[in-house]
């Protein structure tokens, strides 16, 4: 397994310069972006081939890195989005940052939802505030593949109508026949607002089929909305590994090798992000 | 000092049999020469863990930071004084504290000791002022007073200035000790060869933080090393960096640091960081007459202001 | 294996004949300790010491390294794009490296050398490293190699071994092909004569029976991570820890960092800087919620890691070569050979713990 550093071509360090393209502020407190990325090197994007569910560094050059889930869909072509929410020294400085500037990508990173598994399976997204990110690269895939999949219903909540990201996907998602949305947010006084009032997980017990051998959750979101969505699962019959998860922990690397990350024997930026809650079951609660 | 150990035990049992503190806060035995580990003993069973000896160089006070408990403690003269630093410093309560005192001749120097010997030290004994340390199969004898930390070895406090009991009677304190010769050595450099001093001083630094950690006074919750927004220091080797850590970190314990020497004890790679905290220590005491941990109503120096302060470097 | 007898001016002789080739390195005293330092021609390694200080990690993976460089400056054309920065190829000859620390070299390359990841910095750094060990006739008392999957005549990792003769010379055993070129660079050619390998075994045997300390890790596997993770003994192995990194820098076996950017000016670096799961800063997420924001989850996870997710992921031996050296440095007296009997007696009941 031991390699010679002739053989290595690729330094998994190194980001592929980007230029951002377009940015949109997705939440009426300006506190999310979404971010267009196209890559210098057109052939840099062949070598980032992604599935949906899997993360990128973005990497700013005297700032440092910050791993962020990927927003875009594999089978969107010539471009990335990423939408990052500004918390700390590089997203923040991101956000001050304008159309045309150059930054890195580096990735893609982690494992992505089990597609595979989950062909010809009926999938059930439950997402909550800003990480409905690589839910939304999910739903455009399997809507680029719907034949694939069997119903598809998306739980996806926000505290008020202008803190829902993509908004205006979510009225077209709406509008079809062959996904079921229900978005809610925790409260609103806009008389207009014509979806679901109320938190995620008793939406979710309202409007999620039963689970089933062929049904899989795909669940997303802070850990409070976590916390009390899973009695909800086990209530309406999901079984533990049919229920999806994706986690978050500090990073640097992203590649399982600085050490990071690690939750038990596992690193989340390697191992994961994605795991299921049988998974989870037998490790630390270190996230 | 060997001879305190039952006493301590036998205040220990009392105290957690009539529930008068929840745990009691000592050394017990380590498991290599001349090092011990600190212990939180809670039963009355475990008090037997309970040693003291003159191993117990670790400042305990380190240990009673934001903590809820009732504690009996074993303080020597600097451990009391940084209690007493603690206390003004609203990070424990004297009600929760049941101080026990430890007269204290003096901890010895684990590094010069394993220096002196060309092999390996397997065990040290001590005899009342004497210490029988057996190296290579041969056992030797030192005088105690010989090998000590140096900070004990010009210690002027070794009775704890505060304490509900004492495990016995005072000690003599040490007169016609000079605390600064090593300060005043550095003082009489020029600007350059200071420099270079503190250059080769820091040189073997692998900012392990250890110096800090073992502070009783270092409990910030976040460090300025630490700090990320913004990054005050860098978090390379760079000697800037490692420089910029020991002078910050030595004038926020300015007007604090008892010289309790837990600092250049836990460095391992054998860094005399206290010839920073020593200087302002000197300092304080030249133009203040501050001695830090004295007296749990009197605030440090450098927050507080008196009329009679020396302000002639405002200019 | 072709046993070389050299004489102490004949090692000297023929590490002096490396420089231009390679460049040399060697322990070296400093104060009270000894350290890895480059030699200079002419000047000896020297090998009177138990242990290096700090463990010959550096030599491959320093505590500070750059990995790419930038600038800022708008007006160039690779302005904000990071450009790849590799440690210096030329050849290195190292002498003197403990068999213990050089047996890390082996358990830590599974962490940096991997099916789908390699790390350029850490494997350049190896490959161009002739890695010349010093057998260990004189281990301390802390040392546990022998049952740490190590021994003071290990030779994993290693590219040839120096066995001290009784006569204050030194036989040579290349190990690999880069052991020989060095041979044949130092001009050694003096065969020992025959029965050598006998003596050198018997030896090592010898030196074997002077490791006094041992650990026992037969049931770390069978153990039930959250088990073990949840033992009662954490809160009591914990409560003295004082957080700092000595123990991680000290460990030859160690491997975790931190990614920093550095600017100065219009130009900066990416570098990589060892970092310490002891440190809260480790796991504290941009949020401000820390899944390791307690002391006793932070020493919980170096044991943890060490003598059970290592044991488990691997399944190759403890990620611990029996150094010693946290034993010695500690602060404050954690013993990691005392933490591993509780971890390995978690379930059973009788055992004593030796240490």
């Amino acid at each position: 397994m031991t390699s010679t550093r002739e053989e290595i071509v690729q330094n998994p360090y190194l980001p592929y310069p980007v230029r951002i393209d377009e940015i949109v502020t997705e939440t009426e407190d300006k506190n999310l972006k979404t971010f267009k990325f196209v890559f210098l090197d057109p052939d840099d994007e062949k070598k980032f081939a992604y599935h949906a569910g899997q993360f990128a560094e973005l990497s700013i050059a005297g700032k440092g890195e910050i791993p962020i889930g990927i927003a875009s869909s594999p089978t969107e072509k010539g471009f990335l989005k990423f939408t990052v929410n500004k918390v700390g020294l590089v997203s923040s400085h991101l956000h001050a940052m304008k159309v045309g500037d150059v930054m890195g990508v580096r990735g893609p990173l982690g494992n992505w939802y089990p597609w595979e598994v989950l062909e010809g399976k009926n999938v059930v997204i439950v997402g909550g505030g800003f990480a409905f990110t690589t839910l939304r690269s999910s739903i455009i895939y399997m809507l680029e593949n719907r034949d694939r999949f069997g119903e598809i219903h998306v739980v996806y909540g926000a505290r008020t109508p202008g803190m829902l990201l993509y908004r205006e996907e979510l009225a077209q998602w709406e509008s079809r026949d062959d996904i079921h949305m229900h978005i809610t947010v925790d409260a609103t006084d806009d008389p207009d607002w014509k979806y679901n009032v109320g938190f995620v997980p008793p939406i979710t017990e309202q409007k999620a089929p039963q689970g089933d051998g062929d049904t899989y959750a795909i669940v997303c979101g802070p850990p409070v909305m976590i916390k009390f969505t899973q009695p909800v699962l086990d209530q309406k019959g999901y079984a533990h590994d049919h229920i999806i998860m994706s986690l978050e922990n500090r990073m640097k690397c992203g590649i399982g090798i600085c050490g990071h990350c690690n939750v038990g024997r596992e690193f989340v930026c390697k191992d994961g992000p994605v795991f299921t809650l049988s998974q989870l079951n037998q490790l630390p609660k270190e996230y | 000092m060997v001879e305190y150990t039952e006493k301590i035990r036998e205040i220990a049992k009392r105290l957690l049999q009539e529930c008068k503190v929840d745990a009691v806060l000592g050394f017990r035995s380590g498991t290599i020469p001349m090092m011990n580990e600190p212990c939180f003993v809670r039963e009355p069973e475990e008090v037997d863990r309970l040693i003291w000896d003159s191993n117990c160089g670790i400042n305990l006070c380190n240990y009673l930071t934001d903590r809820k408990e009732r504690i009996g403690v074993l303080a020597k003269g600097c451990d009391s004084r940084n209690i007493v630093t603690h206390i003004v410093e609203n990070k424990v309560d004297r009600d929760q504290l049941y101080v026990i005192g430890v007269p204290c001749q003096g901890m010895i120097d684990k590094k010069r000791i394993t220096a002196m010997f060309e092999d390996e030290v397997e065990a040290v004994e001590e005899k009342g002022d004497t210490l029988q340390i057996t190296a290579g199969g041969k056992t030797s004898e030192l005088k105690k007073e010989e090998v000590l930390q140096q900070n004990c070895s010009v210690c002027i406090h070794r009775n704890p200035v505060i304490h509900d009991e004492m495990v016995a009677d005072p000690v003599p304190e040490q007169e016609d000790v000079d605390r600064y010769a090593d300060v005043r050595e550095i003082e009489a450099m020029s600007t350059e060869d200071r420099w270079a001093f503190f250059d080769k001083l820091l040189e073997p630094c692998i900012r392990c933080y250890a110096c800090r950690n073992a502070c009783p006074l270092c409990y910030c919750p976040t460090c300025f090393v630490d700090e990320s927004r913004p990054q005050w220091v860098g978090k390379s080797q760079d000697s800037d960096d490692v420089r910029t850590f020991h002078f910050l970190r030595a004038y926020h314990c300015a007007g604090r640091c008892t010289d309790c020497g837990a600092c250049e004890r836990a460095c391992p790679v054998g860094i005399n960081m206290r010839v920073f905290t020593k200087k302002l220590e000197k300092d304080c005491k030249e133009l203040f007459d501050w001695e830090a941990g004295m007296d749990p109503k009197s605030r440090p120096p450098l927050d507080v202001y008196r009329p009679e302060d020396p302000d002639d470097f405002i200019r | 294996m072709t046993t070389f007898q050299l004489d102490s001016d004949r090692l000297t002789e023929g590490i002096d004949r490396l420089h231009g080739q390679y460049r040399v390195i060697g322990p070296v005293a400093e104060g009270r300790f000894h350290n890895f330092r480059p030699l200079q021609p002419g000047q000896k390694p020297d090998f009177d010491f138990r242990n290096t200080r700090m463990s010959a990690k550096q030599l491959v993976y320093p505590q500070s390294q750059v990995m790419a460089e930038y600038h800022l400056d708008e007006t160039r054309e690779d302005s904000h794009i990071l450009k790849e920065v590799l440690p210096d190829e030329t050849p290195r000859a190292v002498f003197g490296i403990r068999p213990c620390d050089a047996d890390a070299f082996g358990l830590v390359r599974r962490n940096f050398d991997t099916e789908e990841y390699k790390d350029p910095y850490w494997i350049q750094a190896y490959e161009r490293a002739t890695l010349v060990g010093l057998a260990c006739e004189d281990p301390c008392r802390s040392c546990f190699c022998t049952s740490a999957g190590s021994g003071p005549y290990s030779t994993g990792g290693l590219d040839a071994l120096l066995v001290e003769d009784p006569d204050g010379g030194y036989w040579f055993q290349s190990l690999t092909e880069k052991g020989e070129r060095l041979r044949e660079a130092a001009g050694w050619k003096e065969e020992a004569g025959s029965g050598v390998e006998d003596t050198i075994a018997e030896r090592k045997k010898a030196a074997e029976s002077r490791i006094v300390s041992q650990v026992h890790t037969d049931q770390l596997r069978n153990q039930a991570t959250l088990d073990l993770y949840e033992a009662p003994f954490w809160e009591d192995v914990a409560f003295s820890c004082i957080n700092c990194g000595t123990c991680t820098y000290l460990c030859p076996t160690c491997w975790c960092f931190d990614i920093q950017d550095e600017t100065h000016g219009k130009k900066g670096c990416r570098m990589r800087n060892w970092d310490s799961c002891m440190y809260p800063l480790f796991t504290l997420h941009g949020s401000g919620h820390n899944p390791r924001g307690e002391k006793i989850q932070r020493v919980r996870q170096r044991f943890m890691h060490k003598l059970k997710y290592y044991v488990d992921k691997y399944d190759n031996g403890i990620q611990c070569v029996g150094c010693g050296r946290c034993v010695q440095y500690c602060p404050v007296n954690i013993d990691i050979r005392r933490v591993c009997e509780l971890m390995n007696q978690r379930g059973s009941t009788g055992a004593a713990c030796e240490v």
